[in-house]
């Protein structure tokens, strides 16, 4: 960010040079994905504040289980797509940006704030929606309460070791 | 509906369904338009497009780089519903987290989430307001630090075997665990 003097280590996509494909067609296709994985958080039921519950108390593999196929598979997914060099619909070359280190504070230290509110709150970002999709309407409170704390991360970002 | 599509999903799936399904999403995402798979930059984007202020993190041109992630958070909430009108929601956790749960008072266990909790009304009680009001805060304000939620770090970041990703994660565990054990027993 060209006003902040800190260096951008985080979310390096958003200022980076490779923007996501935003064809009409793309933006439907996001939209009707985004579909799929709010009933797949359903189904999955890596939504609920129980399983969450469950997951922490090391009662049950389900959440580890699932966690742990999802990210071979898309480890895999990911490995065959540089093999093959696979293009996106569009044409692209496809390519992941690499996440900058820094000093590895803001991982850490935010990862454990927001670990803090994925217990209390029994969701992490995508179940929130899907959560008020649900019916559990007082999920929008929460929705809006992780914006401003988006909001306040943002402001006090040029003060917060990265 | 087709009898396939009715068993698909009419009940919670089997993890082994549930996971492999959930790590698609990256290849497909990638395949689309070079999309990353996260939810929570879609957080930044939604500050970025209604509050940007003064401030530089929110001083971008969010539709360029954020409209997909936004589109797709929408369909979330879409999918949500869709998926609430298939099939049962309760959820059949083991019995020993049941146990935990009802020392800590907990007794309904119909639904997604504790009933008497996560509902509009107990948001003016200490329980309600914490658990989603400060929770939501911790998750907006801890996954814009860490530039990641679980999607982002856990499964889109472990699968690119990227180190900070996995710094994250140790911390999403660090700060669940500690919630867990020690914030709730004395909230609850």
């Amino acid at each position: 960010m060209a006003t902040s003097n800190v260096p951008d280590i985080s979310n390096q996509r958003v200022a980076g040079a490779q923007m996501p494909g935003q064809t009409t067609s793309a933006l439907v296709a996001y939209l009707l994905l985004g579909t799929a994985f709010g009933v797949v958080l359903t189904k999955s039921e890596v939504l609920s504040w129980f399983r969450i519950q469950e997951m922490f108390r090391f009662q049950s593999p389900r959440m580890y289980e699932i966690i742990t196929s999802a990210v071979l598979v898309a480890a895999l997914s990911v490995a065959l797509i540089k093999r093959l060099k696979v293009r996106t619909v569009g044409g692209e070359p496809i390519a992941i940006p690499p996440k900058k280190l820094g000093y590895g504070v803001s991982y850490a230290v935010g990862g454990s704030i927001f670990g803090l509110g994925w217990a209390l709150t029994g969701a992490c970002p995508g179940p929130l929606f899907a959560l008020v999709g649900n019916g559990v309407t007082v999920m929008a409170a929460a929705i809006v309460s992780a914006l401003a704390g988006t909001w306040l991360y943002g402001v006090l970002r040029p003060r917060l070791p990265h | 509906m087709t009898f396939a599509a009715a068993v698909i999903l009419s009940g919670p799936w089997p993890w082994y369904v549930a996971g492999p399904a959930i790590g698609l999403f990256v290849p497909a995402l990638l395949i689309v338009g070079n999309a990353l798979f996260g939810v929570s930059s879609s957080l930044r984007h939604m500050c970025a497009a209604v509050v940007p202020g003064k401030v530089g993190y929110f001083r971008y041109d969010w539709k360029k780089t954020g409209l997909w992630n936004v589109l797709f958070v929408v369909g979330i909430l879409l999918g949500g519903f869709l998926a609430a009108h298939w099939g049962p929601q309760n959820v059949a956790i083991a019995e020993a987290t049941r146990n935990d749960l009802a020392k800590l008072g907990i007794h309904d266990f119909s639904g997604l989430a504790p009933r008497e909790l996560f509902r509009w009304s107990a948001l003016l009680t200490l329980k309600g307001f914490v658990l989603v009001i400060v929770g939501g805060f911790l998750v907006g304000f801890g996954t814009a630090y860490a530039g990641g939620c679980t999607s982002g770090h856990a499964i889109s970041g472990l699968a690119d075997l990227q180190l900070p990703s996995s710094i994250a994660v140790v911390g999403f565990f660090a700060g669940g665990l500690l919630a867990t054990y020690f914030l709730l027993p004395r909230l609850l």
